[in-house]
């Protein structure tokens, strides 16, 4: 009772609102730091994942790699590269560059493997029939497969940003921005109403990139894949449940 | 740029915190499992409970490690318990999906020629429902395994004491020694991989159809 007194003061508190410790600014770095990871980790992930669906050639390697790195602990690899990042830039080496990291390589995996899963699940009738139509192999890509395979990119897209979003408090470990801050610093100095504090902004973060996924969701996938009147892929939530490609 | 005496000389350190790293994911996957075991089957029976347990383990999954691990101190001190409470509580969502999902999975054709067979009830759910969902609850293991050797590596914020290999990371990046960082990013890495590929080998043991 009296923890959850102490959080709704310092929610209360109009200085926890303002400068370079506030929620605001806290809020903005933790979207800053996970969105750049993300758009790293999508851009990888999604280029080889489309590639190896429609090419098929290289699947095994592509998927094996992502599962081996589905078990990399992300504060490990967030360590390993410390000391490289350090020796390269000291200011972002120390603070920022790791975390950004280690971030990548745990979203990597699920992009990769849903995309991948994606457009190979594609019934393959339907991308012979677009050859018939004389479509380009790019045009088979980004005209019949791309689209049939949204809801399952988009699901390993929403699934890589929400973990990105709920580890990237492991920033803070290295002195790092984000809500992580409110944490470490909260427990270091046995501030536990700021450490709660930043749980529940974290939770609301989460929360808004999960909304915000699935509107993106509704609105990028084609009517008919909606309707069930095309049968996109086989079962692009196998991908997800399983932890490898079904 | 590597001071390989350093590591030399810290090598009973190292396999004593990898034993500690294995002690305390092998504890906290194992009892996670009996738990979301328990808590599967009974979402399975009562469908209703399904809903609220699966989003009573995922709200807790959102909970930073950083803030679960060290909630627990006032309750449980400085012991093993604080550790492992956390453990156990992230691998829940994972098993429980898993496990529901797998026995979900067991075809009502199946189910009816077992009981046409003659089996009881609990004849029919060890002998028929539980080998059938087996390749998606080693899936659940294998996942919670390694999930949990990644959180290890956390708990040593709580202290010396704790973090497995992790101990290492942490300890490093306070007396900005890159040796260590390395020894315990690589080596935990190395663990996670290894009880992958272990897994992976029971995994296809066990459910050589699938």
């Amino acid at each position: 009772m009296e923890l959850i007194a102490g959080i709704a003061r310092w929610f209360a508190d109009p200085a926890h609102w303002q400068g370079p410790a506030g929620v605001p600014t806290r809020v903005f770095e933790h979207l800053l730091l996970s969105a750049a990871a993300l758009a790293i980790a999508a851009f990888v992930g999604l280029s080889i994942g489309l590639f190896v669906g429609h090419t098929r050639r290289g699947a095994s390697i592509a998927v094996g790699l992502a599962n081996l790195g589905r078990a990399f602990p992300t504060l490990a690899v967030m360590g390993l590269v410390f000391p490289l990042t350090a020796a390269i830039d000291n200011q972002l080496g120390f603070k920022v560059y790791p975390a950004v990291i280690g971030l990548i390589v745990l979203a990597i995996p699920p992009i990769l493997v849903n995309a991948y899963t994606g457009v190979a699940g594609v019934n393959p009738e339907i991308v012979e029939a677009g050859r018939a139509n004389g479509m380009r192999e790019r045009q088979v890509l980004t005209m019949v497969e791309l689209p049939l395979a949204v809801p399952a990119i988009l699901s390993g897209v929403r699934s890589g940003a929400s973990q990105i979003v709920a580890t990237a408090t492991l920033a803070a470990i290295f002195g790092g921005p984000g809500l992580g801050r409110y944490l470490v610093e909260g427990y270091a100095q046995r501030d536990y109403p700021m450490m709660w504090a930043g749980v529940i902004l974290v939770g609301v973060v989460f929360a808004g990139v999960e909304l915000g996924f699935a509107v993106l969701q509704r609105g990028l996938t084609s009517q008919g894949v909606q309707t069930g009147y095309v049968l996109a892929s086989a079962d692009h939530r196998s991908g997800t449940v399983r932890g490898e490609a079904a | 740029m590597i001071d390989w005496a350093w590591i030399a000389d810290h090598l009973d350190d190292f396999v004593g915190r990898a034993g500690q790293h294995l002690y305390l994911t092998a504890i906290a996957v194992s009892v996670g499992f009996v738990i979301s075991f328990g808590l599967a089957v009974w979402s399975v029976r009562q469908r209703r409970a399904y809903g609220p347990i699966l989003a009573a383990s995922g709200v807790l999954y959102t909970i930073p490690s950083l803030a679960l691990f060290p909630f627990f101190v006032p309750v449980t001190g400085l012991t093993d318990l604080t550790a492992l409470v956390p453990l156990v509580l992230y691998s829940l969502v994972i098993f429980v999906r898993n496990i529901v999902t797998g026995l979900d999975g067991v075809p009502a054709e199946v189910l009816e020629a077992a009981d046409g067979t003659g089996f009881d009830r609990f004849g029919r759910f060890w002998r028929v429902e539980v080998p059938l969902a087996l390749p998606l609850i080693v899936a659940g293991i294998r996942l919670a395994a390694v999930s949990t050797i990644g959180l290890v590596t956390i708990t040593a914020l709580l202290g010396d004491r704790f973090g497995g290999l992790g101990f290492f990371i942490f300890e490093g990046l306070r007396h900005s020694f890159a040796t260590e960082i390395f020894l315990g990013g690589l080596g935990s890495i190395a663990l996670a991989v290894a009880v992958d590929a272990i897994l992976v080998r029971v995994q296809r043991r066990l459910t050589p159809w699938s």
